[in-house]
């Protein structure tokens, strides 16, 4: 009896620990954002619009037919530090190997555990929807021999523990720059980290120290606020980041939230936006006044917002060296993130209907050159390119 | 044959402002939710675009958020000796339809009924003698004051009303009504900013000795974050709120205040474009079973559930309660049954005036933006030498300068041509107004049925209407013409006049969208359809919240006595019944 007892604790026991590594493992999945962009039930089948064409995230469930099931440990791991899938074949750097190269092997390993536990789901996955030549995965040896330089992390000497903490998180498996760093001819990241780029028609902003485009206006506590709940005074998340904030930032830690800010505060400034708009008087003075009618009564007429709608003075997304987000938001509208902590994920409604190109320019000019905004000027063929964009569903 | 759906803890028919406040409460106790909408999917963003929302034609003329007959008509008639006829477009009252209900179109006045309504039999006899009650049928609600304050506080911190409390405790409080019943705290968000009209009106009933305060709105004075974390924005002024959706964020309105958090719960779900044919019951008929529904292709449902929960607006809940055979049809004739028993309406009168000189700039406005005063209200005044009982709101309110209907000329004015277009130039800056928001009482004769001849087209009867003003609030509106006719004096207005109300209800014109009663609440199962906790008497397993509920309608808005019951039934739903689910009540 005595012995069966003691069986029966350290099964107990073992449980226990298994469950904890499933957490583990399942909190390295929120870090590294792997719903994102394999889906909410990690069955694949979500397009990513690239440069070169369109890719189709995988099914990495562990269903054997059309999933990751027939992976081991170590295919996973290569798969995820190396860009290497079995059979040798090489994934497109859409997979942010490089940034997960980074992580540890344990963690890894837990993660592979916990997605071991996720349901199974039957979806076969046609990924590779690239144009020629880019369709063809060899030449991505070519591409990880130029730009793929993996490297454990390691903390930097004379930093604190938070801010090697956060250096890793933003670095490491939360790879923002996927999104956040701008991208040389062959989609590689350029030397100029975080200081913001273009993808999938939205303007992913400038995340340094600049006081126009970047957040040097935040504090710590904004960005926390920021990526815990989808929203602070300056501003709210929609498109792309309100995935990556109800997907990823929203269950992180308040100590690896915090970690990120201390980073991202200690960024230097990049160089800017390319200041204000200069010789666009008559740009502002129809923009004042379309402005008034058409956006003041949500966004104030001082442009400082309220505890629902974001302000537009000091919003970095406006201020961005390019205007697509805002022009894209003003055409189309957009819905706001909604988080446990800010359920209400206010909608933009659409304006592209009512507002000519040259009239969604003159506003935008008018809210880039306002409250203190100094961002350059929106011309008429901007809006019409995004229009076009928009409607040819890019 | 309808198809057998898998179980769910509760079926609530219709997400309005009681189903979304019912879902919310019990999802949140854990229960498993299903809600059945028979409109559609609304949001703000998406369908009350602030690019195209104040389309007056679209909303307030062609009436594109209501219910059309198409879908639910309704038959009517003034008394028992004529024969009903279907109104074939909805005109004295306009239904809501689709998620968020009539909630989506409301103006925001948000008001609680007094204590002296929740137990208004006992109040009026022991102040004025049984005898002063003869033809109505007046009676108690059920709880005590004490017991339903605290859901009024819940459904204001909900919707983040804009007013000023009168009544703190039992302490009277400076600029709030003093006639209203002890609150256990202030409103949550101060008064709306007043337009001129109604700064006006305040000054002049405040020279007359009267009481004015500013009407508890939800509309937002400023930008709010409500009790479940929703934010909302704060209000315009745009004057596009009754018949409109409003596009900032600034109304309370289910999708403003519960939905975000509602629609996410994983364990409430929302099937819009499905409408509830019946609710069926055991064969003893002692217990409801399922409701059967209709989807939008046809097909049909049958959803089984523990508890069944009528939220539909409150003359659809008392059709499903017919159409169901859940308690017996009230019958005039002998005054037996309690389903239909006690419909009212609202008994309403106007003043208006025109000046030469002023700036009123009346697109300044908001659904809810006045100055009210309640000296004549309910029983704040004394009736022992009048031929009546009950009273009137009298409130100037500013809600619009709208092109098409805010057209205010002088009589006599040609209704077209040159003349007319310059007297609506001249009267667009001069016109105020205000009016009365009379009591409704009940009488034998005024109830709800089903109509023995028209079907809608599902097959089922139409619900029947029987209403017409009784003699007690026609007696009491005259008087409270008498009395706005007075409160024009101070004004040296141009030209003014005061409406009056006339016997013979008509269906055709708008008035209010404030019909009341018909399952209503009491402690008396042979007088009431619902225990106090609106808990069917006959079938336990079925609550039905709303205005049906009402056993009168008192001289003020429904809405935040609505919300309030819809509270208090959650409540005992949460606290009592899933613990021990049977009548709440035993008669």
């Amino acid at each position: 009896m005595r012995k069966f007892l003691l069986a029966a604790a350290l099964t107990l026991l073992s449980s226990a620990s298994y469950a904890a590594d499933i957490e583990a493992g399942k909190y390295q999945g929120v870090l590294g954002d792997c719903r994102g962009c394999h889906g909410k039930d990690l069955g694949g089948g979500v397009a990513l619009m690239t440069p070169f064409g369109k890719l189709v995230t995988p099914n990495i469930t562990s269903d054997k037919d059309t999933g990751i099931g027939n992976y081991s440990a170590e295919d996973f791991r290569q798969a995820m530090k190396a860009g290497i899938a079995p059979g040798g074949k090489l994934l497109y750097p859409a997979m942010p190997y490089p940034s997960y190269a980074r992580m540890p092997d344990a963690d890894i390993a837990a993660l592979w555990d916990y997605l071991k536990t996720v349901k199974p789901v039957k979806n076969a996955v046609e990924v590779n929807q690239l144009h020629f030549p880019f369709n063809l995965r060899f030449m991505m040896r070519g591409w990880n021999v130029l730009f793929f330089k993996p490297t454990p992390y390691a903390d930097t000497a004379g930093k604190g523990a938070a801010w090697n903490r956060g250096a890793y998180l933003v670095n490491g498996p939360g790879h923002c720059a996927a999104c956040h760093t701008p991208k040389n001819f062959f989609g590689a990241d350029k030397g100029t980290a975080l200081t913001g780029a273009s993808l999938q028609g939205w303007y992913a902003p400038d995340l340094t120290g600049d006081k126009q485009a970047g957040l040097g206006t935040w504090s710590a506590n904004d960005i926390v606020e920021y990526l815990g709940t989808g929203r602070n005074d300056h501003s709210i998340a929609s498109g792309p980041m309100a995935e990556a904030v109800e997907n990823s930032t929203a269950q992180m830690t308040a100590s690896d939230l915090n970690a990120i800010a201390v980073y991202l505060k200690d960024m230097p400034a990049s160089r800017g936006n390319g200041g204000g708009a200069t010789g666009v008087e008559a740009q502002l003075r129809a923009g004042r006044s379309l402005y008034d009618i058409n956006c003041a009564a949500c966004h104030g007429r001082d442009g400082k917002g309220n505890v629902l709608f974001p302000a537009l003075a000091g919003n970095a997304n406006v201020r961005q060296v390019r205007a697509d987000t805002v022009v894209r938001m003003v055409l189309a509208g957009g819905q706001a993130v909604a988080t446990p902590k800010a359920p209400t994920g206010p909608g933009m409604p659409s304006l592209g209907w009512k507002l000519s190109d040259s009239q969604a320019a003159d506003i935008l000019t008018y809210v880039r050159n306002n409250w203190g905004n100094l961002a350059p000027a929106v011309s008429a063929e901007t809006v019409g390119r995004i229009r076009s964009e928009l409607h040819s569903g890019s | 044959m309808a198809r057998m759906l898998p179980k769910k803890d509760v079926v609530i028919m219709g997400l309005g402002w009681t189903g979304s406040v019912l879902g919310e409460q019990l999802t949140a106790a854990g229960l498993n939710v299903v809600a059945i909408e028979r409109g559609p999917w609304r949001d703000t963003a998406t369908d009350f675009n602030v690019g195209y929302m104040q389309d007056e034609l679209r909303y307030a003329i062609r009436k594109d958020l209501f219910l059309s007959p198409s879908i639910e008509a309704m038959t009517m008639r003034n008394s028992l000796a004529q024969t009903a006829l279907p109104m074939r477009d909805y005109g004295s009252f306009l239904p809501g339809h689709g998620v968020g209900g009539a909630g989506v179109h409301w103006n925001g006045h948000t008001w609680r009924f007094w204590e002296s309504d929740f137990q208004i039999k006992t109040h009026l006899t022991q102040r004025y003698g049984a005898a002063k009650l003869k033809n109505l049928q007046l009676q108690d609600w059920g709880p005590t004051w004490s017991e339903i304050e605290p859901s009024f506080d819940k459904f204001e911190y909900l919707c983040g009303v804009s007013g000023k409390a009168g009544n703190l405790k039992g302490q009277t409080q400076p600029g709030g009504n003093p006639f209203e019943s002890a609150r256990s705290r202030e409103y949550p968000n101060p008064p709306m900013r007043m337009p001129y009209a109604s700064t006006l009106f305040g000054e002049k009933m405040k020279e007359m000795g009267y009481h004015p305060f500013p009407l508890p709105s939800s509309n937002m004075s400023q930008s709010y974050v409500n009790s479940l974390g929703v934010r909302m924005g704060e209000c315009s002024y745009c004057g596009f709120c009754e018949r409109f959706a409003c596009g900032n964020y600034s109304k309370a309105s289910a999708q403003t205040t519960i939905l975000p958090v509602l629609v996410r719960r994983p364990n409430f779900e929302l099937r819009t474009e499905c409408e509830v044919l019946k609710v069926n019951l055991t064969p003893d008929g002692k217990m409801a079973r399922s409701v059967t529904y209709i989807d939008q292709n046809g097909v049909e449902f049958e959803q089984p559930g523990d508890l069944v929960i009528l939220c539909g607006y409150a003359l659809m809940n008392v059709r499903m309660m017919l159409l169901s055979k859940i308690g017996p049809q009230y019958d005039p004739m002998s005054g037996k049954g309690t389903v239909g028993r006690n419909y009212c309406y609202q008994t309403s009168a106007g003043a208006r005036l025109l000046f030469e000189d002023k700036h009123f700039n009346p697109f300044i406005g908001a659904g809810s933006l006045g100055m009210t005063i309640d000296d004549f209200n309910g029983d704040a005044f004394d009736h022992s030498k009048l031929d009546f009982v009950g009273g009137a709101g009298i409130s100037c309110t500013v809600t619009n300068g709208r092109p098409i209907s805010n057209r205010p000329t002088a009589p006599g004015t040609p209704r077209w041509g040159a003349k007319w277009k310059q007297a609506t130039k001249d009267g667009y800056q001069n016109a105020m107004g205000f009016g009365s928001e009379g009591s409704s009482y009940p009488v034998r004769e005024n109830y709800l049925d089903l109509d023995p001849t028209y079907r809608d087209r599902h097959g089922r009867p139409l619900l029947r209407i029987t209403f017409d003003f009784p003699d007690n609030d026609v007696a009491m509106s005259h008087y409270i013409s008498d009395q706005l006719e007075k409160m024009t004096k101070p004004f040296n207005a141009k030209y003014s006049g005061v409406s009056r109300l006339k016997k013979g209800w008509d269906s055709v014109p708008y008035q209010t969208t404030h019909n009341t009663g018909g399952a209503i609440m009491g402690l008396d199962p042979s007088t009431s359809a619902l225990n106090k906790y609106l808990q069917s008497w006959d079938v336990p397993n079925v609550f039905v919240i709303g205005a049906s509920a009402f056993a009168h309608n008192a001289g003020m808005n429904p809405t935040g006595t609505v919300g309030a019951l819809a509270y208090w039934a959650a409540e005992a739903i949460t606290t009592k019944y899933i613990h021990a689910p049977g009548a709440l009540v035993h008669a």
